[in-house]
Protein backbone atom coordinates (compact mmCIF):
# COMPACT_ATOMS: atom_id res chain seq x y z
CA UNK A 1 0.00 0.00 0.00
CA UNK A 2 1.19 3.50 -1.21
CA UNK A 3 0.91 4.81 2.53
CA UNK A 4 2.91 2.37 4.22
CA UNK A 5 5.62 2.55 1.31
CA UNK A 6 5.76 6.54 1.39
CA UNK A 7 6.05 6.36 5.22
CA UNK A 8 8.67 3.96 5.73
CA UNK A 9 10.58 5.90 2.22
CA UNK A 10 11.05 9.32 4.46
CA UNK A 11 12.10 7.29 7.68
CA UNK A 12 15.36 6.72 6.07
CA UNK A 13 16.07 9.22 3.66
CA UNK A 14 17.19 12.50 5.12
CA UNK A 15 15.83 15.02 2.44
CA UNK A 16 13.03 12.93 1.70
CA UNK A 17 9.71 14.78 1.14
CA UNK A 18 7.32 13.46 4.10
CA UNK A 19 3.95 12.24 3.71
CA UNK A 20 1.32 14.02 2.76
CA UNK A 21 -1.15 12.51 4.59
CA UNK A 22 0.85 12.77 8.21
CA UNK A 23 -1.78 15.44 9.16
CA UNK A 24 -2.07 17.44 12.42
CA UNK A 25 -5.83 17.54 14.22
CA UNK A 26 -6.46 20.72 12.02
CA UNK A 27 -5.88 18.72 8.86
CA UNK A 28 -2.82 20.11 7.55
CA UNK A 29 0.04 18.00 6.39
CA UNK A 30 2.75 18.27 9.63
CA UNK A 31 6.27 17.79 9.51
CA UNK A 32 7.27 18.04 13.29
CA UNK A 33 4.61 15.49 13.59
CA UNK A 34 5.84 12.97 10.77
CA UNK A 35 9.37 13.80 12.62
CA UNK A 36 8.49 12.14 15.67
CA UNK A 37 8.75 8.64 14.13
CA UNK A 38 11.40 9.54 12.06
CA UNK A 39 13.58 10.36 15.41
CA UNK A 40 12.58 7.78 17.82
CA UNK A 41 13.92 5.47 14.41
CA UNK A 42 17.20 7.11 14.24
CA UNK A 43 17.76 7.48 17.94
CA UNK A 44 16.63 4.53 19.12
CA UNK A 45 18.76 2.10 16.08
CA UNK A 46 22.06 4.74 17.25
CA UNK A 47 21.04 3.82 21.12
CA UNK A 48 21.17 0.00 19.86
CA UNK A 49 24.18 0.49 18.71
CA UNK A 50 25.97 2.41 21.24
CA UNK A 51 24.77 -0.52 23.94
CA UNK A 52 26.10 -3.25 21.79
CA UNK A 53 29.82 -1.28 21.06
CA UNK A 54 30.31 0.48 24.45
CA UNK A 55 34.28 0.71 23.83
CA UNK A 56 33.78 2.11 20.24
CA UNK A 57 31.64 4.73 22.20
CA UNK A 58 34.58 5.38 24.61
CA UNK A 59 37.27 5.54 21.96
CA UNK A 60 35.82 8.12 19.33
CA UNK A 61 33.60 9.76 21.81
CA UNK A 62 30.03 10.16 22.40
CA UNK A 63 29.33 12.69 19.63
CA UNK A 64 31.28 11.38 17.08
CA UNK A 65 29.54 8.13 17.48
CA UNK A 66 25.95 9.07 17.29
CA UNK A 67 26.86 11.28 14.15
CA UNK A 68 28.54 7.89 12.85
CA UNK A 69 26.14 5.59 14.02
CA UNK A 70 23.13 7.87 12.13
CA UNK A 71 25.16 7.04 9.04
CA UNK A 72 25.57 3.60 9.67
CA UNK A 73 21.60 3.12 10.25
CA UNK A 74 20.58 4.84 7.16
CA UNK A 75 22.39 3.07 5.24
CA UNK A 76 22.42 -0.60 7.13
CA UNK A 77 19.15 -0.71 9.01
CA UNK A 78 18.63 -3.47 10.67
CA UNK A 79 16.71 -6.36 8.97
CA UNK A 80 15.30 -8.44 11.30
CA UNK A 81 13.52 -7.42 15.13
CA UNK A 82 15.98 -9.43 17.28
CA UNK A 83 18.53 -6.21 17.47
CA UNK A 84 20.37 -7.45 20.74
CA UNK A 85 21.64 -9.36 17.82
CA UNK A 86 21.98 -6.61 15.24
CA UNK A 87 25.17 -5.16 14.74
CA UNK A 88 27.13 -7.82 12.46
CA UNK A 89 27.56 -5.76 9.60
CA UNK A 90 29.49 -2.39 11.68
CA UNK A 91 33.01 -3.36 12.31
CA UNK A 92 33.40 -4.09 8.42
CA UNK A 93 31.42 -0.95 7.60
CA UNK A 94 33.73 1.11 9.86
CA UNK A 95 36.60 -0.48 7.86
CA UNK A 96 35.55 1.53 5.23
CA UNK A 97 34.27 5.06 6.95
CA UNK A 98 37.21 7.48 6.13
CA UNK A 99 37.22 10.04 9.28
CA UNK A 100 38.48 7.31 11.56
CA UNK A 101 41.20 6.40 9.57
CA UNK A 102 43.57 7.96 11.82
CA UNK A 103 41.88 5.47 14.45
CA UNK A 104 42.65 2.50 13.30
CA UNK A 105 42.06 0.11 15.88
CA UNK A 106 38.39 1.17 16.07
CA UNK A 107 37.01 -1.64 13.50
CA UNK A 108 38.84 -4.28 15.65
CA UNK A 109 37.62 -3.17 18.96
CA UNK A 110 34.30 -3.39 16.93
CA UNK A 111 35.01 -7.03 15.97
CA UNK A 112 35.98 -8.05 19.52
CA UNK A 113 32.62 -6.31 21.03
CA UNK A 114 30.37 -7.83 18.64
CA UNK A 115 31.79 -11.34 18.63
CA UNK A 116 31.71 -11.13 22.76
CA UNK A 117 27.96 -10.14 22.11
CA UNK A 118 27.67 -13.29 20.23
CA UNK A 119 29.27 -14.93 22.45
CA UNK A 120 26.93 -13.99 25.18
CA UNK A 121 23.78 -15.33 23.52
CA UNK A 122 24.81 -18.27 22.21
CA UNK A 123 23.03 -22.10 23.03
CA UNK A 124 23.67 -23.60 25.98
CA UNK A 125 26.35 -26.69 25.55
CA UNK A 126 28.68 -28.30 27.84
CA UNK A 127 31.84 -27.70 26.50
CA UNK A 128 34.27 -30.65 25.40
CA UNK A 129 36.85 -31.21 28.81
CA UNK A 130 40.54 -32.14 28.64
CA UNK A 131 39.31 -35.28 30.61
CA UNK A 132 36.85 -36.26 27.69
CA UNK A 133 40.15 -37.25 25.28
CA UNK A 134 42.26 -38.92 28.41
CA UNK A 135 43.50 -42.30 27.17
CA UNK A 136 42.52 -41.87 23.34
CA UNK A 137 45.64 -42.95 21.32
CA UNK A 138 47.26 -40.88 19.52
CA UNK A 139 46.46 -41.64 15.85
CA UNK A 140 43.07 -41.99 17.15
CA UNK A 141 42.90 -38.22 18.29
CA UNK A 142 44.87 -37.22 14.75
CA UNK A 143 41.77 -38.44 12.95
CA UNK A 144 39.25 -36.76 15.42
CA UNK A 145 36.67 -34.41 14.47
CA UNK A 146 35.85 -31.89 16.94
CA UNK A 147 33.54 -28.72 16.28
CA UNK A 148 34.04 -25.12 18.08
CA UNK A 149 31.52 -24.73 21.18
CA UNK A 150 28.45 -22.64 19.46
CA UNK A 151 29.93 -19.74 22.10
CA UNK A 152 33.40 -19.65 20.48
CA UNK A 153 34.29 -16.76 18.55
CA UNK A 154 37.80 -15.76 17.21
CA UNK A 155 40.00 -13.32 14.97
CA UNK A 156 42.83 -12.22 14.26
CA UNK A 157 44.20 -8.19 14.09
CA UNK A 158 47.62 -6.78 13.74
CA UNK A 159 46.77 -4.10 16.87
CA UNK A 160 46.46 -4.76 20.53
CA UNK A 161 42.90 -4.87 20.42
CA UNK A 162 42.92 -7.10 23.40
CA UNK A 163 45.33 -4.62 25.55
CA UNK A 164 43.17 -1.56 24.34
CA UNK A 165 39.92 -3.43 25.49
CA UNK A 166 40.83 -4.29 28.89
CA UNK A 167 41.98 -1.02 29.40
CA UNK A 168 38.53 0.60 28.93
CA UNK A 169 36.71 -2.05 31.31
CA UNK A 170 36.39 -1.34 35.05
CA UNK A 171 37.96 -3.71 36.34
CA UNK A 172 41.32 -2.92 33.90
CA UNK A 173 43.79 -5.44 34.82
CA UNK A 174 47.97 -4.37 33.78
CA UNK A 175 48.29 -7.23 31.61
CA UNK A 176 49.16 -6.41 27.73
CA UNK A 177 48.16 -9.32 25.43
CA UNK A 178 50.03 -8.33 22.36
CA UNK A 179 48.81 -7.35 18.66
CA UNK A 180 47.42 -11.15 17.18
CA UNK A 181 44.63 -14.08 17.71
CA UNK A 182 42.44 -13.42 20.15
CA UNK A 183 39.41 -16.22 21.46
CA UNK A 184 36.64 -15.49 22.39
CA UNK A 185 34.18 -18.19 24.54
CA UNK A 186 31.85 -18.54 27.50
CA UNK A 187 32.98 -20.62 30.20
CA UNK A 188 30.63 -21.35 33.14
CA UNK A 189 27.75 -18.44 31.25
CA UNK A 190 30.63 -15.74 31.53
CA UNK A 191 32.04 -14.10 28.01
CA UNK A 192 35.85 -14.41 28.42
CA UNK A 193 38.70 -13.17 25.92
CA UNK A 194 42.02 -14.17 25.37
CA UNK A 195 45.30 -13.59 23.74
CA UNK A 196 45.60 -17.27 21.55
CA UNK A 197 48.39 -18.37 20.53
CA UNK A 198 49.34 -18.22 16.86
CA UNK A 199 47.83 -21.05 15.10
CA UNK A 200 44.65 -21.26 16.76
CA UNK A 201 42.29 -19.14 14.51
CA UNK A 202 43.06 -21.62 11.65
CA UNK A 203 42.85 -24.57 13.70
CA UNK A 204 38.83 -23.58 14.59
CA UNK A 205 38.54 -22.59 11.08
CA UNK A 206 39.65 -26.19 10.15
CA UNK A 207 37.61 -27.71 12.30
CA UNK A 208 34.49 -25.74 11.83
CA UNK A 209 34.99 -26.75 8.35
CA UNK A 210 34.71 -30.51 9.22
CA UNK A 211 38.51 -31.57 8.87
CA UNK A 212 40.38 -33.41 11.53
CA UNK A 213 42.62 -33.23 14.28
CA UNK A 214 45.66 -33.99 12.65
CA UNK A 215 45.28 -31.99 9.75
CA UNK A 216 42.63 -28.87 11.46
CA UNK A 217 46.43 -28.43 13.79
CA UNK A 218 49.35 -26.30 11.55
CA UNK A 219 52.05 -28.10 11.66
CA UNK A 220 54.56 -25.73 12.72
CA UNK A 221 52.34 -24.36 15.73
CA UNK A 222 52.82 -24.76 19.36
CA UNK A 223 49.98 -27.90 19.67
CA UNK A 224 49.82 -27.75 23.62
CA UNK A 225 49.81 -23.84 23.94
CA UNK A 226 46.94 -23.93 21.53
CA UNK A 227 44.94 -27.17 23.38
CA UNK A 228 45.02 -25.12 26.61
CA UNK A 229 43.04 -21.95 25.33
CA UNK A 230 40.89 -23.77 23.42
CA UNK A 231 40.18 -25.65 26.99
CA UNK A 232 40.31 -22.18 28.77
CA UNK A 233 37.55 -20.45 26.37
CA UNK A 234 35.83 -23.74 26.38
CA UNK A 235 35.98 -23.63 22.71
CA UNK A 236 35.25 -27.02 21.50
CA UNK A 237 31.95 -29.40 21.86
CA UNK A 238 32.33 -33.04 22.85
CA UNK A 239 33.04 -35.28 20.29
CA UNK A 240 29.03 -36.63 20.23
CA UNK A 241 28.20 -33.65 18.70
CA UNK A 242 30.16 -34.10 15.63
CA UNK B 1 -10.82 -16.82 28.90
CA UNK B 2 -8.63 -14.40 29.23
CA UNK B 3 -4.97 -14.62 29.98
CA UNK B 4 -4.49 -15.33 33.68
CA UNK B 5 -1.89 -12.61 34.81
CA UNK B 6 -3.16 -11.32 38.01
CA UNK B 7 -5.16 -8.17 38.46
CA UNK B 8 -2.48 -6.53 40.33
CA UNK B 9 0.52 -4.53 39.87
CA UNK B 10 3.35 -5.31 37.60
CA UNK B 11 6.33 -3.49 36.03
CA UNK B 12 8.20 -4.15 32.88
CA UNK B 13 11.46 -6.11 33.79
CA UNK B 14 15.03 -4.53 34.18
CA UNK B 15 17.97 -6.98 34.32
CA UNK B 16 19.05 -3.95 37.19
CA UNK B 17 16.05 -4.30 39.37
CA UNK B 18 16.41 -8.55 39.59
CA UNK B 19 17.94 -8.78 43.37
CA UNK B 20 15.48 -6.44 44.44
CA UNK B 21 12.59 -8.38 43.07
CA UNK B 22 14.32 -11.63 44.34
CA UNK B 23 14.52 -9.94 47.55
CA UNK B 24 11.63 -7.86 48.40
CA UNK B 25 8.93 -7.12 45.36
CA UNK B 26 6.95 -5.19 47.43
CA UNK B 27 3.79 -4.65 45.19
CA UNK B 28 5.14 -6.01 42.27
CA UNK B 29 3.55 -9.34 41.22
CA UNK B 30 4.08 -10.11 37.61
CA UNK B 31 6.32 -8.76 35.39
CA UNK B 32 6.48 -8.02 31.55
CA UNK B 33 9.22 -8.47 28.84
CA UNK B 34 9.46 -8.00 25.85
CA UNK B 35 10.13 -10.89 23.35
CA UNK B 36 12.75 -9.86 20.66
CA UNK B 37 14.91 -9.40 23.63
CA UNK B 38 15.21 -13.33 24.58
CA UNK B 39 14.91 -14.28 20.80
CA UNK B 40 18.32 -15.91 21.30
CA UNK B 41 19.77 -19.14 21.58
CA UNK B 42 20.93 -19.13 25.38
CA UNK B 43 22.75 -17.84 27.61
CA UNK B 44 22.47 -15.70 30.81
CA UNK B 45 19.61 -13.41 29.58
CA UNK B 46 17.68 -16.01 28.51
CA UNK B 47 18.90 -18.49 31.58
CA UNK B 48 17.71 -14.98 34.03
CA UNK B 49 14.31 -14.84 32.33
CA UNK B 50 13.71 -18.57 32.80
CA UNK B 51 14.38 -18.05 36.76
CA UNK B 52 11.84 -14.92 36.67
CA UNK B 53 9.29 -17.33 35.20
CA UNK B 54 9.89 -19.89 37.69
CA UNK B 55 8.89 -16.72 40.10
CA UNK B 56 6.67 -14.79 38.81
CA UNK B 57 3.58 -14.36 35.95
CA UNK B 58 5.55 -13.51 32.79
CA UNK B 59 3.47 -11.00 30.68
CA UNK B 60 5.30 -11.44 26.82
CA UNK B 61 5.12 -7.97 24.69
CA UNK B 62 6.40 -8.12 21.31
CA UNK B 63 7.55 -5.21 19.90
CA UNK B 64 8.41 -6.80 16.50
CA UNK B 65 5.52 -8.57 15.02
CA UNK B 66 4.50 -5.73 12.55
CA UNK B 67 1.20 -6.49 12.77
CA UNK B 68 -0.38 -3.27 11.60
CA UNK B 69 1.59 -3.96 8.19
CA UNK B 70 0.42 -4.47 4.73
CA UNK B 71 2.97 -7.38 4.14
CA UNK B 72 2.70 -11.06 5.56
CA UNK B 73 4.22 -11.67 8.94
CA UNK B 74 7.62 -13.03 9.42
CA UNK B 75 7.47 -16.62 9.79
CA UNK B 76 11.18 -16.90 10.89
CA UNK B 77 10.02 -14.35 13.89
CA UNK B 78 6.45 -16.27 14.61
CA UNK B 79 8.68 -19.64 14.80
CA UNK B 80 11.13 -17.94 17.30
CA UNK B 81 7.97 -16.62 19.25
CA UNK B 82 6.56 -19.57 19.33
CA UNK B 83 9.49 -21.63 20.97
CA UNK B 84 10.11 -18.50 23.43
CA UNK B 85 5.77 -19.19 24.46
CA UNK B 86 6.50 -23.13 24.70
CA UNK B 87 9.39 -22.19 27.04
CA UNK B 88 8.50 -19.95 29.42
CA UNK B 89 4.98 -20.11 29.53
CA UNK B 90 3.66 -16.64 29.71
CA UNK B 91 -0.04 -15.54 31.30
CA UNK B 92 -0.44 -13.45 28.47
CA UNK B 93 1.58 -12.69 25.23
CA UNK B 94 0.48 -8.85 23.75
CA UNK B 95 1.22 -6.82 20.47
CA UNK B 96 0.88 -3.72 19.06
CA UNK B 97 -1.85 -1.43 16.72
CA UNK B 98 1.08 -0.74 14.52
CA UNK B 99 4.14 -1.65 12.06
CA UNK B 100 7.79 -1.92 12.12
CA UNK B 101 8.99 -3.48 9.02
CA UNK B 102 8.72 -2.64 5.55
CA UNK B 103 10.28 -3.99 2.35
CA UNK B 104 13.01 -5.87 4.64
CA UNK B 105 14.15 -2.94 6.77
CA UNK B 106 13.12 -2.96 10.06
CA UNK B 107 13.30 0.32 12.13
CA UNK B 108 12.73 -0.29 15.63
CA UNK B 109 9.39 1.82 16.55
CA UNK B 110 6.10 1.38 16.30
CA UNK B 111 4.95 3.20 13.08
CA UNK B 112 1.21 4.06 12.44
CA UNK B 113 -1.50 2.83 10.39
CA UNK B 114 -4.58 4.53 8.77
CA UNK B 115 -7.57 3.05 10.05
CA UNK B 116 -9.43 1.81 7.05
CA UNK B 117 -10.88 -1.24 6.02
CA UNK B 118 -8.02 -2.70 4.31
CA UNK B 119 -5.66 -2.10 6.69
CA UNK B 120 -8.72 -4.04 9.51
CA UNK B 121 -8.49 -7.31 6.90
CA UNK B 122 -4.78 -6.95 6.88
CA UNK B 123 -4.55 -6.43 10.41
CA UNK B 124 -7.24 -9.39 11.17
CA UNK B 125 -5.27 -11.45 9.30
CA UNK B 126 -2.05 -11.16 11.12
CA UNK B 127 -4.21 -11.54 14.35
CA UNK B 128 -5.83 -14.82 13.25
CA UNK B 129 -2.48 -15.91 12.35
CA UNK B 130 -0.47 -15.18 15.47
CA UNK B 131 -3.65 -16.90 17.40
CA UNK B 132 -3.03 -19.74 15.29
CA UNK B 133 0.67 -19.93 15.28
CA UNK B 134 1.13 -19.68 19.40
CA UNK B 135 -2.14 -21.54 20.09
CA UNK B 136 -3.94 -19.28 22.49
CA UNK B 137 -5.53 -15.81 22.74
CA UNK B 138 -2.97 -12.64 22.22
CA UNK B 139 -3.90 -9.45 23.19
CA UNK B 140 -3.62 -5.88 21.20
CA UNK B 141 -2.48 -2.96 22.34
CA UNK B 142 -3.76 0.73 20.93
CA UNK B 143 -1.03 3.13 20.11
CA UNK B 144 0.26 6.57 21.10
CA UNK B 145 -0.22 8.98 18.16
CA UNK B 146 1.50 12.14 17.00
CA UNK B 147 -0.55 12.83 13.91
CA UNK B 148 -3.44 11.32 11.76
CA UNK B 149 -3.90 9.86 8.22
CA UNK B 150 -5.68 11.61 5.44
CA UNK B 151 -6.55 8.34 4.35
CA UNK B 152 -8.33 7.04 7.40
CA UNK B 153 -12.35 6.12 7.62
CA UNK B 154 -12.61 4.93 10.99
CA UNK B 155 -12.13 5.74 14.17
CA UNK B 156 -9.65 3.86 16.44
CA UNK B 157 -11.89 2.45 18.94
CA UNK B 158 -14.38 1.27 16.16
CA UNK B 159 -11.15 -0.29 14.06
CA UNK B 160 -10.26 -2.17 17.62
CA UNK B 161 -13.57 -2.93 18.57
CA UNK B 162 -13.78 -4.47 14.99
CA UNK B 163 -10.65 -6.64 15.45
CA UNK B 164 -11.47 -8.25 18.58
CA UNK B 165 -15.18 -9.27 16.71
CA UNK B 166 -13.21 -10.58 14.07
CA UNK B 167 -10.48 -12.39 15.69
CA UNK B 168 -11.76 -13.24 19.70
CA UNK B 169 -8.65 -11.14 20.66
CA UNK B 170 -8.59 -9.10 23.91
CA UNK B 171 -6.94 -5.76 24.25
CA UNK B 172 -4.07 -4.21 26.25
CA UNK B 173 -5.48 -0.92 26.94
CA UNK B 174 -2.42 1.56 27.15
CA UNK B 175 -4.05 4.86 29.39
CA UNK B 176 -1.32 6.81 28.94
CA UNK B 177 -1.43 6.42 24.72
CA UNK B 178 -4.49 7.18 25.35
CA UNK B 179 -4.27 10.57 27.17
CA UNK B 180 -1.24 11.71 24.92
CA UNK B 181 -3.44 10.81 21.23
CA UNK B 182 -6.01 12.55 22.93
CA UNK B 183 -3.99 15.74 23.61
CA UNK B 184 -2.20 15.26 20.35
CA UNK B 185 -5.15 14.60 18.39
CA UNK B 186 -7.38 16.96 19.79
CA UNK B 187 -10.06 14.69 21.50
CA UNK B 188 -11.67 13.30 24.97
CA UNK B 189 -9.87 10.97 26.81
CA UNK B 190 -13.30 10.09 28.39
CA UNK B 191 -14.81 9.68 24.29
CA UNK B 192 -12.38 7.28 23.61
CA UNK B 193 -12.61 5.26 27.21
CA UNK B 194 -16.63 5.90 26.36
CA UNK B 195 -16.46 3.69 23.21
CA UNK B 196 -13.47 1.25 23.72
CA UNK B 197 -14.06 -2.08 24.51
CA UNK B 198 -13.76 -1.89 28.07
CA UNK B 199 -14.75 -5.84 28.62
CA UNK B 200 -12.72 -7.18 26.51
CA UNK B 201 -9.00 -5.12 28.40
CA UNK B 202 -7.17 -7.98 29.94
CA UNK B 203 -4.69 -5.84 30.93
CA UNK B 204 -3.60 -1.65 31.20
CA UNK B 205 -0.39 -0.12 30.49
CA UNK B 206 0.82 2.96 32.85
CA UNK B 207 3.96 5.29 31.60
CA UNK B 208 5.09 8.38 31.55
CA UNK B 209 5.27 11.06 28.91
CA UNK B 210 6.82 14.67 27.80
CA UNK B 211 5.74 17.49 26.53
CA UNK B 212 7.07 19.03 23.08
CA UNK B 213 5.54 21.06 20.63
CA UNK B 214 4.93 20.81 16.77
CA UNK B 215 6.07 23.48 13.83
CA UNK B 216 2.65 25.45 14.68
CA UNK B 217 3.52 25.74 18.85
CA UNK B 218 0.59 22.79 19.41
CA UNK B 219 1.65 20.47 22.19
CA UNK B 220 2.98 17.45 21.32
CA UNK B 221 3.44 14.74 23.90
CA UNK B 222 5.81 12.40 23.31
CA UNK B 223 5.62 8.62 24.52
CA UNK B 224 8.82 8.42 26.13
CA UNK B 225 8.75 5.31 28.87
CA UNK B 226 11.27 8.03 30.78
CA UNK B 227 9.02 9.98 33.69
CA UNK B 228 6.81 8.63 36.52
CA UNK B 229 3.08 8.14 35.32
CA UNK B 230 1.51 12.09 35.15
CA UNK B 231 -1.75 12.60 37.28
CA UNK B 232 -3.78 13.00 34.83
CA UNK B 233 -3.05 9.40 33.70
CA UNK B 234 -3.66 8.12 36.89
CA UNK B 235 -7.27 9.78 37.02
CA UNK B 236 -7.86 8.29 33.50
CA UNK B 237 -7.21 4.93 35.12
CA UNK B 238 -9.06 5.19 38.14
CA UNK B 239 -11.73 6.13 35.87
CA UNK B 240 -10.88 3.20 33.75
CA UNK B 241 -11.45 0.68 36.82
CA UNK B 242 -14.16 2.15 38.54
CA UNK B 243 -15.78 0.40 34.87
CA UNK B 244 -14.02 -2.68 35.09
CA UNK B 245 -13.28 -3.88 38.23
CA UNK B 246 -9.49 -4.67 38.92
CA UNK B 247 -7.15 -5.40 35.72
CA UNK B 248 -3.64 -6.43 35.37
CA UNK B 249 -1.74 -3.18 35.21
CA UNK B 250 1.86 -2.56 34.29
CA UNK B 251 4.40 0.32 34.90
CA UNK B 252 5.94 0.83 32.23
CA UNK B 253 9.74 2.54 32.74
CA UNK B 254 12.02 1.73 29.59
CA UNK B 255 14.26 4.81 29.73
CA UNK B 256 15.97 7.06 31.95
CA UNK B 257 15.23 3.61 34.37
CA UNK B 258 15.69 4.65 37.91
CA UNK B 259 16.04 2.61 41.07
CA UNK B 260 13.66 -0.35 42.25
CA UNK B 261 12.37 1.74 44.97
CA UNK B 262 11.12 4.37 42.85
CA UNK B 263 9.46 1.59 40.62
CA UNK B 264 7.81 -0.29 43.69
CA UNK B 265 6.35 2.98 44.87
CA UNK B 266 4.76 3.73 41.60
CA UNK B 267 3.24 -0.05 41.47
CA UNK B 268 2.01 0.31 45.02
CA UNK B 269 0.20 3.66 43.56
CA UNK B 270 -1.12 1.57 41.12
CA UNK B 271 -1.91 -1.31 43.98
CA UNK B 272 -4.09 1.64 45.52
CA UNK B 273 -6.06 2.67 43.23
CA UNK B 274 -6.89 -0.95 41.98
CA UNK B 275 -8.20 -1.94 45.73
CA UNK B 276 -10.17 1.19 45.98
CA UNK B 277 -12.62 0.45 42.97
CA UNK B 278 -12.52 -2.87 44.16
CA UNK B 279 -14.25 -2.16 47.12
CA UNK B 280 -16.04 0.73 45.58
Amino acid sequence: MSVFRDFAAALRAPDARRPQGALNPGGKPSVARYDVYRNNVATSLIEALATGFPVVRQLVGEEFFSAMAREFVLLHPPKDPVIVLWGAGFPDWLETFAPIKAVPYVPGIARLEYLRRQAFHAADVEPLEPAMLAGVAPDALAAQRLLPHPSARWMADPMPILSIWQRHQEDADDIDPPAGEILVGRPKMTVAQMAAPEGTCATLDALAGGAPLGRALPPDADHPAIFATLFAAGALLPPDHV
Amino acid sequence: MLPSLPRTAGIGFKPAHYTDLVGSPGAVTWLEVHAENYMVDGGPQLAMLDDLADRFPISLHGVGLSIGGPGPLDAVHLGRLRRLVDRINPASFSEHLAWSSHSGAYYNDLLPLPYTEMTLNAVCGHIDEVQDRLGQRMLLENPSSYLRFAESTLDETEFLAEVVARTGCGLLLDVNNVFISAVNLGFTPQDYIGTFPLSEIGEIHLGGHEADQDEDGATLLIDTHGAPVADPVWALFENVVARTGPLPTLIEWDNEVPDFATLEAEAARATNILTRQAAA
